[in-house]
């Protein structure tokens, strides 16, 4: 069977600007940050970004990769406002298409099961009619008559989520207690990479959890990436919570100089060693 | 001596009663400590989350699980009562916690629309305002982001049919929508607040009745509830002081 194991940038080798692309977790949980910072490291630029927003979204929008996002919000949970969208928004550099949470999810639906949309009652009488003059709405066929919502499908190029583990065929497994979104995002996908804490073998993966923790299987899945601590500075459960403490100083420190010390490096391995650095100075 | 932030736990804490077995989602500190005084007291019944993916009791214990995805679907089956924050909200309870300015290109950026456009179709939405001004209380909200009782009729009986905002709930007072059209009505103001107080810091018309009553007193064991077993810290002062 196919071995899927490729680096970072093998998978940003395979993006191209001007691409859709979906990135997993949620907020500031779970995010696939390694793949993030090795499509920084790159030239890929023009972007949409599908996402429950995060520091993914802060970090790619501060570089100037992004040209839309789709999504309900960009937050850092414990940092309520994440401060890179909201420098793009206030300074006009970022296109948004705005959706509801739930309109969002069936979005993701509708995309993973070939579907052009799903109805959904949200957004009627809200602003998210009138900022996206583009949606349409749907009469329920039956007696009811009921109007709703049609989302479209959130078909995407490409999609990047994270994972606690993962075999070599692609199959990959979520320890913490909330899957998020991360399988959807890889079916609504062409082609979907994941990166895990830990690559084991396929025996493994049983022994760690409970038959509904393989929320990712190998058909919807392109490339799998070892990256240890990949999520940082985000949580993943229960390998890690997140890292208070630097995702503080993310929100705080001038983008060029944040970039500077912890982005400039060859690769991931050169991040790891800024980080744990900084972490040795604060004791 | 009763703080003000303690009756804005208590009446926070009353807008979950009779709402039996439904899942309490409070935003922010003192929304929070009411939910648990709710659920101590008058409404055992209640549903509670541990902030991440798990229904867990007062002490903790879990009892279920509530991913976003599950999370999502209880919103949608409408066994859920949440009080969510509101940066603006107008006399008929639209809301707004996405942005300031123009949508475009917004003056201040906020959370974005999140989950109110879904929760208030759905599930019965209050709102809770720790500091209540003409800031908040408008004219016009920016960004409609949760729908109010104008809005979700003008948006027709889908939008209509499951459309709830009990009540806000902020520093000064109580209120409901029960004024003339479904208009926000001042319910009552916590002691120390005078109704011209309310008025003068609402940008817009409120109704209320002939005599506006005081919030009510908690009772001993409320008081006890709050102070040594929900809010030990005394974390709710940080919210409101005073």
């Amino acid at each position: 069977m196919t071995d899927k194991t490729m680096t970072p940038d093998e998978v940003v080798g395979r993006l191209r600007s001007g691409m859709t692309l979906g990135i997993g977790g949620w907020g500031s949980r779970r995010k696939p940050m390694a793949l993030v910072r090795a499509l920084l490291r790159s030239e890929i630029t023009d972007l949409t970004v599908i996402s429950y927003g995060g520091p993914d979204v802060g970090l790619l929008a501060a570089a100037g990769r992004v040209r839309r996002l789709i999504a309900p919000f960009a937050t850092l949970d414990s940092v309520p406002l994440e401060p890179h969208f909201r420098a793009a928004r206030e300074g006009g550099s970022l296109a948004l298409t705005e959706y509801d949470e739930a309109m969002f999810m069936w979005g993701l639906h509708a995309a993973a099961n070939r579907l052009p949309f799903l109805p959904v009652r949200a957004g009627l009488g809200s602003d998210v009619m009138r900022v996206n003059p583009e949606l349409r709405t749907v009469t329920s066929p039956y007696a009811d008559g009921e109007e709703f919502v049609a989302v479209p499908a959130l078909r995407m190029d490409a999609a990047l989520v994270h994972l606690n583990r993962a075999d070599r065929l692609g199959n990959a497994q979520y320890l913490g207690p909330d899957p998020y979104f991360d399988d959807l995002f890889c079916e609504a996908a062409d082609s979907a990479y994941v990166s895990c804490e830990q690559l084991v073998e396929s025996a493994e993966l049983a022994k760690s959890g409970p038959p509904q923790s393989l929320l990712v299987s190998r058909h919807s899945v392109t490339g799998v990436v070892e990256t240890p601590n990949g999520a940082h500075f985000t949580s993943c459960a229960p390998d890690y919570e997140r890292d208070e403490a630097f995702q503080k100083l993310y929100a705080t420190t001038p983008w060029p100089e944040f970039a500077a010390r912890f982005l400039s490096g060859a690769g991931e391995h050169d991040y790891q060693s800024a980080v744990r650095t900084w972490q040795e100075e604060q004791r | 001596m009763t703080s003000r932030a303690e009756y804005c736990v208590l009446a926070c804490a009353e807008a979950w009663r009779g709402d039996g077995e439904v899942l309490a989602s409070p935003m922010g500190p003192i929304p929070s400590f009411g939910a648990r005084l709710a659920k101590r007291t008058f409404s055992p019944d209640l549903l509670l989350t541990d902030g991440e993916a798990m229904l867990v009791g007062l002490d903790g214990t879990v009892e279920g699980w509530l991913p976003y995805r599950r999370h999502l679907t209880m919103v949608t089956g409408g066994r859920r009562h949440v009080m969510m924050g509101a940066s603006q909200i107008d006399r008929y309870g639209n809301q707004n916690i996405s942005c300031i300015g123009d949508w475009e290109r917004p003056s201040r950026q906020l959370l974005g629309v999140r989950g109110a456009p879904v929760n208030t179709l759905n599930n019965p939405v209050s709102y809770w305002v720790p500091r209540h001004s003409p800031r908040v209380f408008v004219e016009r909200v920016d960004m409609v982001s949760g729908v109010g009782y104008d809005r979700a009729a003008a948006a027709g009986p889908s939008a209509s049919r499951f459309h709830r905002l009990p009540r806000v709930v902020s520093d000064l007072g109580v209120f409901d929508f029960t004024g003339p059209g479904h208009s926000m009505r001042l319910v009552s103001v916590h002691p120390g607040v005078t109704v011209e107080q309310v008025r003068a810091a609402t940008g817009f018309e409120l109704a209320t009745g002939e005599e506006v009553p005081y919030t009510r007193e908690p009772t001993a064991e409320e008081l006890r509830l709050i102070r040594e077993v929900i809010d030990p810290k005394g974390l709710r002062d940080r919210e409101v002081r005073g």
